[in-house]
């Protein structure tokens, strides 16, 4: 793979696990892609409707693993919506919050956030409950760490296969390498 | 240290200054009217980042990462100082926009003569290498690295850098 190529191979350290890890594609996978992301950074903004085309071209050839990477002092909100991606993932809908969130990505102050629960149909007494008690940050806090530990170095950041990529992440040098990994 | 991948930067950066050197002193401007002195952080140890200029065109860019990584090195009781040759005009807007809450320094007049000091200023570009340095609370070098200009290098050299200084000897 290229990325070898401009600087040493930086390894993921927390390997993809189905018991923590929220996973879209099969474990029998060819390649897999994590994302260490933050909902409000506007570059994993543009990466997101990449990687939904990228699962459309490579099917149940690809596994996609998203991790939190919150960067909190410059994106106030980013916290909070992690927040609520895991009190989703808690009522086994992740994704749809995941989703909702990188679609309306520039309206993520609390109240949003609890119109977005009720719009993907969660239990909102306990979504609430979840916010209030912060009974998600456990789990923020080990993807963050994972991230640093793993050398993320800004968001997004990619692992293909549990080795940083440093590419660029455009539909058409992401989907080739990704290509050739399988 | 023998598991920190400092092998590449000899090879490209011969004049970085190694692990075991004593880091030079120097004192530089942090704010238009407030100057550090890397003395003053003898007895803890400090993490030296130097980077090729503020505002960077990305989210998380290395200094900001560092920002939200700072509680990580505090546990190590690590001071992390930034130093770029830009003025501290542009350190204090810069500062603002990210909201750092650790000191950056102007390599600014005579220009880069710090990064100079560490062998870490690129002539062609009259800017600093991508370097760090991790000293030891006696103020020697125990780790240093350039990463390729273009690519931000993350925390986890630094981190471990400060792992193996907090092991017993």
């Amino acid at each position: 793979m290229k990325m070898g190529m401009k600087t040493e191979i930086v390894k993921l350290t927390l390997a993809v696990n189905s018991g923590r890890d929220h996973i879209q594609g099969p474990t029998s996978a060819v390649a897999t892609l994590i994302e260490y992301g933050d909902y409000k950074c506007p570059y994993c903004g543009q990466a997101y409707p990449i990687i939904k085309e990228i699962q459309k071209h490579l099917g149940n050839k690809l596994r996609f693993v998203f991790r939190n990477f919150p960067l909190t002092e410059i994106h106030p909100h980013a916290q909070h919506a992690a927040e609520a991606a895991e009190a989703a993932a808690a009522q086994n809908k992740f994704w749809e919050m995941h989703d909702h969130l990188y679609e309306h990505q520039q309206a993520l102050d609390d109240d949003h956030l609890e119109k977005y629960a009720a719009k993907i149909g969660l239990d909102l007494a306990r979504f609430n409950n979840d916010m209030s008690t912060h009974a998600h940050v456990g789990r923020i806090r080990e993807d963050f760490l994972s991230g640093i530990h793993s050398g993320v170095n800004g968001t997004p950041t990619f692992y293909i296969n549990g080795i940083r990529y440093n590419d660029s992440w455009d539909l058409e040098t992401l989907l080739e390498t990704l290509r050739s990994a399988i | 240290m023998s598991e920190i991948p400092s092998q590449q930067s000899e090879q490209i950066h011969p004049t970085l200054l190694r692990p075991g050197t004593a880091a030079p002193d120097f004192t530089l401007r942090t704010r238009p009217d407030q100057s550090i002195s890397l003395s003053q952080f003898r007895g803890k140890p400090t993490i030296l980042a130097f980077y090729p200029a503020d505002f960077s065109p990305v989210c998380g860019d290395q200094m900001t990462l560092y920002n939200q990584i700072l509680p990580e090195f505090q546990r190590f009781n690590a001071e992390l100082l930034g130093i770029s040759v830009d003025g501290v005009w542009s350190h204090l807007a810069f500062s603002k926009d990210r909201n750092l809450h650790f000191p950056l320094l102007s390599d600014f007049e005579p220009k880069g003569s710090v990064a100079k000091k560490y062998g870490v200023y690129r002539n062609q570009d009259g800017i600093t290498e991508r370097a760090l340095f991790v000293l030891d609370s006696n103020g020697i070098i125990r780790w240093s690295y350039v990463s390729p200009i273009g690519v931000n290098p993350g925390a986890e050299g630094i981190l471990k850098a400060l792992e193996s200084l907090s092991e017993p000897k």
